[in-house]
């Protein structure tokens, strides 16, 4: 697919060049498309005079019979014999892709002596699990699972594999795809099929979150992508749903193992890696101490999320500035961002905007921060920091890591 | 022992803003950079080049405008440049791109280690490290954050992971990504940039330089596609909640709940 401009029919208004996502636009006598352009289309509706189309010619890269791919799969992850709770909000939502394509949903699962977590994956959505048990599977290692996922999928022909985006799956999904041929979208927030041609439609965002893009593999197969933990919903557990267990023998000679893990070191108290929180609770000179962000610890740690704060809190001497948020300290944008005596000047906000739910709570009703919040609370945080960790109850942070 | 680095020039994401009105990229005077990751790499491969005599090679698929980020890493003591360029890369996937790096790899030759950044700002996707490892049959190590030994047979390395990190041994050749934990990528020195531009020079190679097959680059050789593309849903007005500090505390989580969030 290519992006053209009809010379003869451009007036040179210049509409499409700020809707160019690419910068890949540029105003000689009428428009001209440059060497940026990726074909996303995104100028096509900017134009007032249909002056831009697309060509929609067929580039088959191989011959693949694509009826042959049926199914949609789920690569379990496990870490130590557990499977990660991303692999089960994958089976939720892959059991909904399964259902409106009429088709099987099957969890893989690779390790060592994993049977018993079979039921678990049957009962949140699994109809069928792809077993490949082998004391050389242990550990995941790119080499080894990339050998055995690749002959299931040779094998079995899924048409969509969902991988999890930890520093697991983020190894192992483009190696897969690479040896199996086909393309991979990473960290999909959001994913549904096209009912006329069957095409896992596939959207992530870019550039920072600042824009969002639909992504399809059209000519290949299976069409792949990864997910990131926290983004898609588990189903609720049936644990009376029947479904099948397909073991298959590993390779080992195939499989050309060229690394070893020498050892998986746990460290507890990670370095504060606010980038990649999904909550955050933040505090600012409103706090009016140090002490206060020992009650904002204790929401966050309620909440699993971590700490953060202004400036003000900062050049107030109360926490590091590893924790400082906005344009001189970090850009975050998680899912969760509570901002506590934080009146929001720009430069703050300029590092949270893009979160995806903001909360404010702030004694004076006039605070700019209100404008970005999606919820707020007029008030003292030293009120209203205590009832919110009562009413958060019993439930701990379940979304620390994966 | 010879590093091939492979870096790509982004958009300084920080500081692209949404034009309000139409909802689309403010791209003026948003500055190209060094993806950060790539950065980490380079300043890798030069500890290497200080401590064990290694060469390296810089190696970036881009525009012509990519000369400027080749140059810096120059600056920065690489001893060679490569800018991949040409019309037919253009509108490259993941996929595409490895491909046209690992023919370009092939053609530097003789090669001890391939070095990328883990992902880069601008895509996120993390993917033409194991990609590129994948088509050029070697092995590969993801989230690097620290070399504990490496010679031309062998490396051992930390790999890192959510909760702590896998010392990993890995046979050489071999792609390793950088995280930012790695080290801390130095400046370029003043003569080192007055090197980089008056003295050093980049070689620019095209599709045909690396024999490349043209079936296999840029958009013709993507597997994915772009369908379209599209500003983040708008936020609308928030809400204000009200009631006692109680009632306000409970229905903030009953919210939370709601939206799926905690």
């Amino acid at each position: 697919m290519s992006v053209l401009i009809k010379k003869d029919a451009c007036i040179a208004c210049g509409a499409c060049i700020g809707s160019c996502p690419f910068g890949a636009i540029e105003m000689d006598s009428v428009a001209v498309i440059n060497d940026k352009c990726t074909g996303c289309g995104a100028c096509i509706e900017s134009c007032p005079v249909e002056a831009i189309y697309r060509t929609d010619e067929e580039e088959v890269i191989e011959e693949v019979s694509l009826d042959d791919y049926k199914g949609v799969w789920v690569f379990a992850e496990q870490r130590g014999g557990k499977v990660m709770n991303i692999a089960f909000e994958l089976l939720g939502e892959g059991r909904k892709l399964a259902d409106s394509l009429g088709v099987e949903l099957s969890a893989v699962l690779i390790g060592d002596k994993m049977e018993a977590c079979t039921k678990e994956l049957i009962a949140y959505g699994s109809d069928n699990v792809y077993l490949v048990e082998d004391p050389e599977l242990k550990d995941y290692r790119t080499d080894s699972y990339t050998s055995a996922m690749a002959d299931l999928v040779n094998q079995y022909k899924p048409e969509i594999v969902l991988i999890g985006a930890t520093n697991i799956g983020r190894d192992f999904g483009p190696r897969l795809a690479a040896r199996v041929k086909t393309g991979l979208t990473a960290d999909c927030t959001e994913l549904s099929i096209d009912l006329e041609t069957r095409l896992l439609m596939q959207t992530r965002p870019a550039f920072g979150g600042n824009i969002m893009a639909t992504i399809l593999c059209p000519n290949s197969r299976p069409q792949m992508s990864t997910v990131r933990p926290g983004v898609m919903k588990k189903a609720d557990p049936d644990a009376s749903k029947a479904g099948k267990i397909i073991s298959s023998k590993f390779n080992s000679n195939a499989a050309s193992i060229r690394t070893l893990v020498k050892e998986i070191v746990k460290e507890a108290g990670r370095v504060v890696n606010l980038e990649e929180a999904q909550i955050i609770v933040s505090g600012g000179r409103g706090l009016g101490n140090a002490d206060g962000f020992k009650l904002i610890g204790e929401v966050a740690g309620k909440l699993g999320g971590i700490v953060g704060a202004s400036r003000g809190a900062v050049d107030s001497g109360w926490i590091s500035n590893s924790h400082q948020v906005g344009q001189t300290g970090k850009t975050v944008h998680p899912k969760l961002y509570i901002a506590c005596g934080i009146s929001g000047a720009i430069q703050h906000v300029a590092g949270m905007q893009k979160s995806g739910l903001i909360v404010a709570i702030n004694k004076n009703p006039g605070a700019p921060i209100f404008q970005v919040a999606d919820y707020g609370i007029v008030g003292d945080l030293y009120q209203v920091l205590p009832a919110l960790m009562e009413a958060l109850g019993e439930k701990n942070g379940e979304n620390i890591a994966c | 022992m010879k590093i091939v680095v492979c870096v790509k020039q982004v958009p300084d994401t920080n500081d692209v803003k949404i034009d309000p009105k139409t909802g689309t990229l403010i791209r003026d005077g948003v500055p190209s950079i060094i993806n950060p990751d790539d950065k980490n790499a380079i300043e890798e491969a030069l500890v290497l080049k200080k401590e064990k005599g290694a060469v390296v090679t810089v190696l970036c698929m881009g525009p012509p405008q990519a000369d400027f980020a080749l140059r810096e890493a120059l600056g920065m003591g690489a001893d060679e440049a490569i800018l991949l360029s040409d019309r037919a890369f253009a509108g490259a996937d993941t996929w595409a791109t490895s491909y046209a790096l690992s023919m370009a790899i092939k053609k530097v030759g003789d090669y001890d280690l391939i070095f990328c950044g883990r992902q880069a700002i601008d895509g996120d996707t993390a993917q033409v490290g194991p990609e590129l490892a994948e088509i050029m049959d070697i092995p590969q190590v993801t989230y690097v954050r620290k070399i504990v030994s490496i010679d031309n047979k062998t490396a051992v390395v930390e790999r890192a992971m959510e909760d702590g990190y896998e010392v990993i041994e890995v046979k050489m050749p071999a792609v390793l990504t950088a995280v930012k934990e790695l080290n801390v990528p130095r400046y370029p020195t003043a003569s080192g940039i007055v090197d980089a531009f008056d003295v050093k020079e980049v070689k620019l190679w095209t599709a045909a330089d690396i024999q490349a097959d043209p079936e296999r680059l840029g958009l013709k050789g993507s597997y994915t596609q772009v369908k379209r593309t599209f500003a983040p849903p708008v936020k609308g007005a928030g809400k204000m909640l009200e009631g006692s500090v109680k009632e306000k505390a409970l229905s903030l989580v009953q919210e939370l709940k709601v939206k799926h969030v905690w």
